[in-house]
């Protein structure tokens, strides 16, 4: 199948508006012929289901938490970008397009960058006038902050939580619609894979997290918004059970996954501490508009701090390297994040780390509290001060916190075209569980804001095309492929429920954890990427033999849901592992060790590697098929990125 | 190793919402201080999945203090001993060597047990359907700088607005009362000059839903505000009842069905 994008014809910042005029509508009095299925309740598929049921269409939402407010999107802390300009700092639509592209290295599409930040203001407009408590100036007026790979204040926040007021203004809506009846919510229900009639998608199959009763639904098209993959890793700043589950199942039915390769390690993060943790806590990148990253200048005297010697505080002043100041003076601490982590594995790999590990640097705020006060600083961050005191026991305002990478995000994705539809017709996928608008490095505030515009602002147009194409012909749900579909879950998950060996899933997650961190995390070489594969290969057969699943499917069975996903997590890793042995050159989040400047930045290679890369599923333990959709630059140059 | 705590747990146990329930006490040994509450309890399942016994359930997600899944019952107390914290944000240290902990869920008849630790609070989503929302549709809305908003008032607001849902005030209060919870929204919608059209009906509504959900009402005890981990303060019931009393008594027109039209 060749890939096109559809991207419109014409000047960029034409695209959008002539293809939205280009779109084909569907009539008021016929939209609730439509039935429409989102997955997923966080904010593309809170947006989406409360758009489209507005519009008129009969929506049902599906969310695996125990109410549409607990998805994951809640979690995000330190904004939302949007090229307003109120600090007439001199941004623009423009120029949020172009840090976008560039902060993602070059390899994102420009039509969708162009749109997502020409749609930015109106998602500020929408979430005020829903309620949403943004941060304000003395003057009653909103306030901004700066993130990382930009030069200017575009980022709109609430306190440390902005993902949470985000995600509760966009659960408002969906409330509404609830209400009127026009969204029928099933929460604790896990979709377990699409129904595929015709190469046309027309529902999911799922399980009933409280029951284990497995049911079909359908629609005239399916909406997956299932968040990232970033649990991949094991240890990620993602909540326990976000998970790739729908999206693979929806892969491995014929929709291509793109770029998974490109994984986001955000720098800020607190340490980890011992095998025991389950996840990673996140410390805003916010942060980094007042805390100073630093590292002590020698190996000695980290050899001391990590001894418990000498203390932060007792580093004189010319002991200490700043060294993201040091090398990026003009962006200094807010460089990019694959930039800042790149560099803090660096300096810990060199034996200047700090810690009882030796796996951290220092985020201190001391200059900040000086002056700043320590009362500003704590209606800025103080929440997240007391997040750091509540897990480390130690008080960030008395002393330097210790932050080490962690994963945070992942850019690849279900390979979308520009109205966000997947390679099978009538499956879309919108924020982050698709590929589309960050390339190979996602900017700070920019996922909050990519998953408001495909659910506001996108899907409500570009579906409405589709569904005026098929037509509002009721879904015939006697199709074998219903039946078909129900009976291969009931049998996949029979087949888990009878493994009884010897070792738990968890501690399957946490081996495959550690190979794709290993050698699929902020380094990749070629030898360590061939051996990783072999790895997990040796993994998946294991699993399949001695993992452990207790329970049964008649009931509330968390063991079973968990071996689903960590099965699902295990063949995407490997698929991860394909894709970057596959791209031998470095690009944002993507670092292969053979391809690097002199000064050891990610050195591409746009001759060979300017495309998307999506894999095509061709059968159980088969190699994917790759096709390649190539990355077509009217606008921007491309050049080496520097932030120096 | 050295620090390392041994525990015992007594844990409420309960296969489903029909069967009844009862205590099970187990061992949870070479606990590290560091470990969160919640690690706690994925090294007791570990070991229980390692036997093949069945893990203890319970709701838990993002595990940073933010996702209001978490909701153990701890000692007696919702969330645990600490102030201002979720479940998941505990950690071990609280406890010392040697101590026996009692884990229990929510105890509310609005809310019942789906299983062990963990129950069904979708009484609090009926209750934001009923009402917790400003009924604008996608798009159409004027830019965002055209209603300047005080910053004390925006500050407020947003105080309110920090509710996780999570139920601690149901569990913690003798009357099983849900109006801390549904009072931090009425007011935060009624502070902002974008919830004053629906303002009156709103309350209305999602009073009515929360009492139609069985929980109680409020005796001014404080408990709720005593054991909330975003720290909602009573102030919250006080403008939810002056504008309830204010709907009752000035405003019944306004009393219709809270919909917003379509």
């Amino acid at each position: 199948m060749s890939l096109d994008a559809k991207i419109p014809q014409g000047p960029l910042a034409e695209k959008w508006s002539k293809h939205k005029f280009n779109l084909k509508l569907v009539n008021p009095s016929n939209k609730r012929k439509y039935d429409v299925i989102v997955v997923g309740t966080g904010l593309a598929g809170a947006s989406a289901a409360a758009s489209l049921a507005e519009l008129g269409y009969n929506v049902k939402s599906f969310c695996f938490q125990d109410s549409p407010r607990r998805a994951h999107s809640i979690a995000a802390q330190g904004g939302i970008n949007a090229a307003k300009n109120y600090q007439n700092d001199g941004d623009s639509v423009y120029r949020l397009f172009y840090d976008t592209i560039k902060g993602g290295d070059y390899r994102a599409r420009e039509g969708n960058v162009y749109r997502l930040a020409e749609v930015s203001v109106n998602i500020i407009d929408q979430c005020v006038a829903q309620g949403v408590p943004f941060a304000r100036e003395y003057g009653g007026l909103l306030d901004n902050r700066s993130f990382g790979g930009s030069q200017v204040s575009r980022t709109f926040y609430a306190r440390g939580q902005t993902g949470q007021q985000l995600l509760l203004g966009a659960y408002s809506a969906l409330n509404r619609q609830i209400h009127l009846g026009k969204v029928k919510m099933y929460t604790r229900t896990e979709m377990l894979d699409v129904v595929v009639v015709d190469g046309h998608a027309k529902g999911i199959v799922t399980r009933n997290l409280k029951t284990g009763a497995i049911e079909t639904h359908e629609g005239h098209a399916v909406l997956l918004a299932t968040g990232g993959y970033g649990n991949v890793f094991y240890l990620s700043t993602n909540a326990i059970g976000s998970n790739v589950t729908a999206a693979w199942r929806a892969h491995k039915r014929g929709a291509y996954f793109a770029n998974p390769c490109y994984t986001q390690i955000h720098p800020t993060c607190i340490p980890v501490t011992g095998d025991h943790q389950s996840k990673l806590t996140l410390m805003s990148e916010s942060l980094r508009n007042d805390g100073r990253v630093w590292a002590p200048k020698t190996v000695e005297t980290a050899q001391k701090l990590r001894n418990k010697e000498i203390t932060a505080s007792q580093v004189k002043e010319e002991d200490r390297d700043y060294f993201l100041e040091r090398k990026y003076p003009s962006f200094g601490n807010l460089v990019p994040r694959d930039v800042a982590s790149r560099n803090t594995k660096e300096i810990s790999d060199e034996g200047k780390g700090v810690g009882t590990t030796g796996l951290a640097v220092y985020l201190d705020f001391a200059e900040a509290i000086e002056r700043l006060g320590e009362d500003t600083v704590r209606a800025k961050y103080g929440n997240l001060f007391d997040m750091y005191l509540q897990i480390t026991d130690e008080n960030p305002y008395k002393q330097p916190m210790r932050i080490y990478p962690a994963v945070h995000y992942t850019m690849g994705g279900l390979w979308v075209d520009y109205n966000l539809s997947t390679t099978i017709p009538g499956l879309y996928a919108m924020g982050e569980c698709n590929f589309s608008d960050h390339g190979a490095n996602r900017l700070g505030a920019s996922a909050l804001m990519q998953g408001l515009s495909d659910g506001y602002f996108v899907i409500p147009y570009t579906l409405g095309d589709y569904l005026a194409t098929i037509g509002p012909k009721k879904v015939d749900t006697s199709h074998p492929a219903f039946e078909q579909t129900k009976k291969d879950v009931i049998a996949y998950n029979n087949k888990l429920l009878a493994l009884k060996g010897n070792k738990t899933v968890v501690e399957y997650h946490r081996e495959l954890g550690h190979i794709i961190w290993e050698y699929c995390g902020m380094a990749r070489t070629e030898e360590g990427l061939t051996k990783a594969k072999a790895l997990i290969k040796a993994l998946k057969a294991d699993f399949w033999v001695n993992a452990i699943v207790t329970g049964e499917d008649e009931e509330v069975n968390a063991a079973l849901e968990r071996a689903g996903r960590v099965a699902d997590f295990i063949e995407l890793g490997e698929l991860m592992i394909t894709d970057a042995l596959e791209r031998r050159e470095s690009c944002g989040g993507h670092f292969r060790l053979e391809s690097q400047t002199e000064e050891g930045e990610a050195l591409r290679d746009d001759d060979n590697f300017a495309f998307v890369s999506a894999w095509e599923f061709t059968g159980e333990n088969q190699e994917e098929v790759l096709h390649k959709e190539e990355l077509i630059f009217e606008n921007v140059k491309l050049t080496q990125r520097s932030y120096k | 190793m050295s620090g390392h705590m041994n525990l015992t747990l007594k844990v409420w146990r309960q296969k489903n919402t029909q069967t009844p329930g009862k205590f099970v006490t187990y061992k949870a040994e070479n606990i590290s201080p560091d470990m969160s509450f919640l690690e706690m309890l994925d090294v007791v399942n570990e070991s229980l999945t390692r036997k093949n016994e069945e893990p203890i359930y319970f709701d838990h997600d993002c595990r940073e203090g933010i996702c209001g899944s978490c909701s153990l019952y701890i000692n007696g107390r919702p969330h645990g001993p600490k102030r201002a914290i979720t479940t998941c944000q505990l950690h071990m240290r609280t406890f010392s060597d040697g101590e026996t902990i009692t884990i229990e869920p929510w105890r509310s008849a609005a809310f019942p047990i789906v299983k062990d630790l963990a129950t069904d609070r979708s009484a609090f989503d009926r209750i934001q359907q009923a009402g917790g929302y400003v009924s604008v549709n996608t798009g159409g809305v004027p830019d965002a700088n055209t209603i300047p908003i005080p910053k004390v008032i925006a500050d407020e607001a947003f105080n309110s607005a920090t509710c996780i849902g999570c139920g601690a005030c149901v569990a913690a209060c003798k009357n099983a009362s849900a109006m801390l919870f549904t009072s931090a929204k009425i007011t935060q919608l009624g502070l902002l000059p974008q919830g004053q059209p629906e303002r009156y009906s709103r309350v209305q509504a999602m009073v009515a839903q929360m009492d139609e959900e069985g929980f109680g009402n409020c005796t001014n005890t404080g408990a709720c505000e005593a054991e909330c981990p975003k720290e909602i303060t009573l102030n919250n019931i006080a403008f939810m009842n002056n504008d309830f009393f204010s709907a009752k008594l000035f405003r019944e027109e306004h009393a219709h069905d809270h919909t917003g039209g379509e």
